[in-house]
């Protein structure tokens, strides 16, 4: 009899349990990973559930490309998760939803993650639509294993990108590697060095302005310097258009001494070249005008096409929370973009990897040295265009298939067709 | 007792279908008497017209209607009409034979690398098929082994065909690993222009083959024996006999093998996709992932200009598809 009431009382509070879960809000989170934030999030989300059972959120790991090339559909058709990881932040602002209304207090918001709020929010709104999950610097990986092997010294503070390339050619030739350095296929890459030569994409009108001198320097040097067989020549002339290719693979497999990319990679780096070799953070190398990184990062941004935007304020509330994004940025080795947090200090990166620390010390200080030019761009809504016209006609001019003039005439009007198309 | 275990089983397994044919009896007859016999043709035709109707002939005008509009909006009202403005774009050339003269430079790019691609591809395509299927069908050891061998590439899916060939050719893959084991200067493959069209229709040919050459085998196995016997007879040396006896008999084949494999050229995207990404620079970029691009993959999509591009691809395709049924006519006719 005793078993039988055990029993019953048991499946009443099965029902009850699965009839809670089944009453619970399903709020989707489309996420994407470079390094271990993947599992992080998944953790802390877990943590959330649990606070919040009336709440369920479904994490979507997926690719970066699906990021970058099917959530817009979906976006533009009204569609969408609930929540998004998204980098185009700008350019997509129109999606993004308004939490003001639904957040219990927006001053915490307001003074956190103000200076970045124009990155995610149209020209002219004071929506609150979303946070950084982290900020990134686009900057430099030197293998200094393969430094100190070949007997050649790493550029010291100042170096230009003549000496960095130089050095590492050396490097390159002393131990066989496949070439000198690596820059990822990507227009945003090469904007932090085209700015570092005095380029400046911004018109006075807000609209894209014509490719410039300093530009035009910068690219020269790359298609030089690729022709030449020093920049690696798979990553970036081996796809068309503007796809994405990043050269990390060939730096952890110690096929390049130098790898330009971006304090996003820390933790990538760390986790795949373990002990292999030490490698190190240089910073941006030096132009004529700067030694200009790009500052950027990732932003987990609310959709406005959300069925339940209570729901979806409160996750956002609680992954904004200072104690959890600490938390998440220190197992993420991910600078944070929280106010208080940076302010606070004490950041414990959980790490054994002695480089990382240095390294993320080194984009910490490299932050200071963005050129104006460079810092307004993650805010510019036209920026997307014009990297994708500068990675698709560098490709070509590298690829042999027509002269730097006639690449830079097109890009002028692969911009201009963009611009005229959106308007 | 073992016949009668089979009958009962087969009534049971026909009994549903017969009680469902019972059902449908009554109301078809007295639709037939209603509508008559072209009445039935067209209630049997409906189901298949109607799947026919929502996916081929919608899309087919929303892609035309997508084809005279412009801006980045997804849902059709919300974009403006522009006229023949995009067919203006893709075709505004000083001389279409040279691509930088054109508006849409890439555009042209992709026509020239299809058109390159489509002749190469399909040359080579009917060779190896041919070639291919004349050693399946001669006495060789293990025959069923090596026709499974051959058509295995066919099963699998194009990204796929794709990777393993990537993971091949890279500068670090398989190829020149064995190059390097030999002593032999390494290449690579994918970022130079030539080898990379090479390997792109190499790749094509060895993943599609077995199916070409399945439907060659097909035709080769009708061919009646006593003819090679005969002309054996008289002395005829097998060279001859292929092309007296076994290239006439086989034309209906190798034709339908030729117009298949050219629409299908003419299509190619996922495994040179995977393969190449289109590169080095703009040298494998096919008119299919040039729709791509233009419409999915660039930040400010522009699914007016991809459509009208698809438009006049599908009008390519249209005109090969009717040279297909003309030249099966034809040969009918004969």
């Amino acid at each position: 009899m005793k078993t039988t009431i055990k029993r019953m009382t048991a499946a009443t509070l099965t029902s009850l349990l699965l009839a809670g879960t089944a009453m619970a809000e399903d709020v989707r989170l489309m996420w994407y990973s470079d390094g271990v934030e993947g599992e992080v999030i998944a953790d802390l989300l877990d943590r959330f559930m649990a606070e919040n059972p009336d709440i369920n959120v479904i994490l979507d790991n997926v690719a970066y490309q699906v990021i970058k090339e099917q959530l817009p559909i979906s976006l533009a058709a009204g569609e969408g998760p609930d929540i998004a990881r998204v980098t185009d932040i700008k350019a997509l602002a129109e999606h993004w939803l308004d939490m003001r209304p639904y957040l219990s207090d927006a001053a915490y918001w307001e003074t956190n993650f103000g200076d970045k709020a124009d990155w995610m929010r149209p020209d002219g709104s004071d929506a609150i639509t979303g946070f950084m999950t982290q900020l990134t610097l686009t900057g430099g990986f030197a293998n200094a294993t393969l430094f100190e092997q070949a007997g050649v010294a790493l550029p010291g503070e100042g170096a230009t990108w003549d000496e960095w390339v130089e050095a590492s050619a050396q490097v390159a030739a002393s131990q066989g590697s496949a070439a000198a350095f690596a820059i990822d296929r990507s227009g945003h890459r090469i904007s932090g060095p085209n700015i570092s030569y005095g380029g400046n994409y911004i018109g006075a009108d807000g609209l894209p302005a014509p490719i410039d001198e300093g530009t035009k320097a910068f690219v020269t040097k790359l298609v030089e310097w690729t022709n030449e067989g020093k920049n690696l020549k798979d990553v970036w002339v081996s796809a068309s258009g503007s796809t994405y290719r990043a050269a990390a693979d060939d730096f952890i497999n110690a096929q390049i001494p130098f790898y330009y990319s971006g304090s996003w990679q820390v933790a990538n780096l760390s986790t795949k070249i373990g002990d292999g070799f030490d490698w190190v953070a240089t910073g941006t190398p030096c132009g004529t005008e700067s030694c200009s990184g790009l500052a950027g990062g990732a932003a987990l941004v609310a959709v406005k096409y959300t069925q339940q935007p209570e729901a979806v304020a409160r996750v956002m509330e609680y992954l904004a929370r200072e104690d959890v994004v600490k938390e998440f940025s220190e197992r993420t080795l991910f600078l944070p973009a929280h106010k208080g947090v940076v302010e606070a200090g004490g950041l414990n990166f959980v790490t054994e990897d002695p480089n990382v620390a240095a390294a993320l010390a080194k984009f910490v200080s490299a932050s200071a040295e963005v050129a104006p030019n460079a810092a307004a761009l993650p805010a510019w809504k036209w920026a997307s265009a014009y990297y994708g016209a500068l990675a698709s006609r560098i490709s070509q001019a590298m690829a042999g298939e027509m002269s730097l003039d006639d690449a830079f005439a097109r890009m002028d009007a692969d911009i201009k067709e963009q611009v005229d198309q959106a308007q | 007792m073992r016949s009668d275990v089979k009958t009962w089983i087969g009534a049971g397994v026909t009994a549903p279908v017969r009680l469902l044919a019972q059902m449908a009896d009554v109301p078809l007859r007295q639709w037939q008497r209603l509508a008559g016999r072209g009445g039935m043709i067209g209630f049997f035709l409906l189901p298949n017209m109607l799947i026919f109707g929502v996916f081929v002939l919608v899309p087919l005008g929303i892609n035309f209607a997508y084809s005279v509009t412009g801006g980045t909006a997804v849902f059709l009202p919300d974009r403006s009409y522009v006229g023949g403005a995009n067919f203006d774009r893709l075709l505004d050339c000083t001389n279409h034979f040279d691509p930088n003269s054109c508006r849409d430079d890439v555009f042209w790019i992709a026509v020239w690398n299809t058109v390159r691609f489509v002749g190469l591809q399909v040359t080579a395509m009917t060779i190896c098929a041919m070639i291919t299927a004349l050693i399946l069908n001669s006495k060789i050891r293990a025959r069923a082994f090596w026709r499974a061998v051959f058509f295995f590439p066919v099963l699998l899916s194009p990204v796929v065909v794709g990777l393993i060939w990537r993971w091949i050719l890279q500068r670090q893959g398989l190829l020149n690993y064995l190059l390097y084991q030999f002593d032999a200067e390494q290449v690579n493959w994918l970022t130079e222009r030539g080898w990379a069209f090479t390997a792109a229709v190499g790749v094509s040919v060895w993943a599609h083959v077995g199916f070409y050459a399945l439907i060659l085998l097909a035709g080769l196995q009708a061919i009646p024996r006593d003819l090679y016997e005969a002309a054996e007879m008289d002395g005829t040396k097998p060279a001859r006999a292929f092309w007296r006896i076994t290239l006439p008999l086989l034309w209906p084949n190798l034709l339908v093998v030729i117009v298949l494999s050219l629409i299908r050229a003419v299509q190619v995207f996922d495994e040179v996709y995977v393969l190449t990404g289109g590169g080095p620079g703009t040298s494998t970029l096919y008119l299919t992932q040039y729709i791509y691009e233009v419409g999915f993959a660039s930040t400010l999509r522009n699914s007016g200009v991809a459509s009208a591009a698809s438009l006049l691809m599908g009008g390519v395709l249209v005109v090969l598809t009717l040279l297909q049924l003309g030249l099966t006519r034809w040969r009918d006719r004969k």
